[in-house]
């Protein structure tokens, strides 16, 4: 028996107006299908887990995503985070009622930090996950945190962002580089490293998933799991060979 | 009928949802004459020791578990719903009393990521009728805390518990199967097609 839990293959559906899409870097955006759909053959193809990202996050579209929870929860048995645009406790409380099983925040903890005490004061550390937009910088640590989709900076940095959200109650870290996003010219290798030096938490790795090669050198990065989306959604690989391959590499896969 | 503690923690829909999946419509409830009469109880629960406790009490759980094991009806915990069946737990330095069911203490795993997050493997107890068809399987795990040692005695009378395990920064208790009384410290629920084995295993007890 091992004392490690198997990496987590976390395929990612960005969700707008109740639609999956997803594009390069955050625009141009593709249309690849309805949630619940894709969240069905995404567990039977072997996925750990699920997230969906509410891209929109507009007050009028709420609705729709906690109505997407709810059909999601009720059919697919796995894991379930939901985040983009939770401001605050009573977001999470909705969320969590429709069927999440943890939530990620992001602009709003970055704009109020004490959001993440209050949290997981509430729920538990363990329903939280801080979703970490980093890219490269001239900030102390060479990774900034950015907001809006990584067009802009926080001026924060990104592993000390990453430690006080630790401190704070944070159940784990989704740190998404905006560098690679989209790109599929693979993980950023030492964000990670240096990500999971400071975190306290499980890490999840995402952006730039594009070679098999990338999730392998992600896992010994020190990611405990690895989003991706497009490489899913198009087809370019399945998850039952992405596990297969990591299987061979001598990684615990479920 | 299959009866869902409401004590206002845990994630009593997505239990419901996993009975519903074997066509059971799970009542969730906190009325005592129900959750008595029930042909199974699942007592769920994530977040704090301390705070479950405080909720299990308000609905006065603690004789509506004792009655239903006195008239062997099968009560399920699952993950904090199986740490409060302990003597005690621990959290932040500070104990708090348990259901008491069972002797132990829940304590944080000594391990230096925290929670222990994810699907992991168990060495389910030879005879265990809970894991009957899936012993080989992975299952979802999300918790900071666990009892790392069975203290009950075997008593003449009675079969002796079955117990499962898993290993996080140390061995820890996994899962229970104590005559009536049966607890997972992962959660069958958010756990495919495993959980669904599991659950499934579970309700033949009850009906």
């Amino acid at each position: 028996m091992s004392k490690k839990p198997a990496i987590r293959i976390i395929p990612c559906l960005d969700v707008t107006e109740g639609r999956v899409v997803k594009g390069v870097n955050f625009t141009n955006l593709i249309d690849a299908g309805d949630p619940v759909e894709m969240a069905r053959v995404y567990n039977a193809e072997g996925a750990d887990e699920l997230t969906f990202l509410d891209i929109t996050a507009s007050s009028g579209a709420r609705e729709t995503m906690y109505e997407v929870v709810n059909r999601c929860a009720a059919e697919v048995f796995i894991p379930l985070t939901v985040g983009g645009g939770v401001r605050s406790v009573d977001d999470v409380d909705r969320l969590l009622r429709a069927g999440a099983d943890k939530v990620s925040i992001n602009t709003a903890a970055l704009a109020r930090p004490e959001l993440i005490n209050e949290i997981s004061g509430r729920f538990g550390s363990q329903v939280l996950v801080l979703s970490v937009d980093a890219r490269r910088a001239n900030t102390l640590s060479g990774f900034e945190v950015t907001t809006h989709g990584g067009r802009k900076s926080s001026g924060i940095d990104a592993l000390e962002w990453i430690e006080q959200g630790c401190s704070r109650g944070i159940g784990e870290v989704l740190l998404n580089s905006m560098d690679a996003d989209g790109t599929r010219s693979g993980y950023d290798i030492e964000m990670i490293t240096r990500a999971r030096q400071v975190a306290k938490v499980p890490l999840i790795a995402s952006g730039g998933a594009g070679a098999l090669e990338d999730f392998d050198l992600a896992i010994k990065a020190g990611a405990d799991a690895l989003l991706a989306a497009s490489v899913f959604h198009f087809g370019i690989f399945r998850i039952g060979a992405v596990k297969e391959y990591l299987r061979g590499r001598g990684h615990l896969i479920r | 009928m299959i009866a869902i503690l409401d004590y206002g923690f845990g994630n009593v829909r997505s239990a419901q949802r996993a009975f519903g999946r074997h066509g059971i419509d799970a009542q969730i409830t906190s009325n005592r004459q129900e959750c008595i009469e029930a042909h199974g109880l699942v007592i769920p629960g994530v977040g704090a020791f301390a705070a479950c406790m405080d909720g299990l009490d308000r609905v006065e759980a603690a004789p509506i578990v004792d009655a239903r094991l006195l008239a062997n009806r099968p009560v399920l915990g699952i993950c904090v719903g199986m740490q409060v069946l302990f003597t005690e737990g621990v959290e932040h330095d500070i104990p708090r009393s348990g259901l008491r069911q069972w002797p132990g203490i829940v304590a944080q795993l000594p391990a230096e990521i925290l929670p222990h997050m994810g699907w992991s493997e168990i060495n389910s107890a030879p005879d265990s009728e809970l894991f009957k068809g899936v012993e080989n399987e992975r299952f979802y795990f999300v918790h900071s805390y666990a009892t790392q040692k069975w203290d009950l005695q075997p008593s003449e009378s009675l079969a002796p518990a079955m117990v499962s395990w898993s290993e996080y920064g140390a061995p820890f208790i996994a899962a229970v199967e104590n005559g009536p009384l049966s607890a997972t410290q992962f959660h069958p629920e958010k756990s495919g097609d495993a959980g669904a084995t599991l659950i499934e295993n579970w309700i033949k007890q009850c009906l």
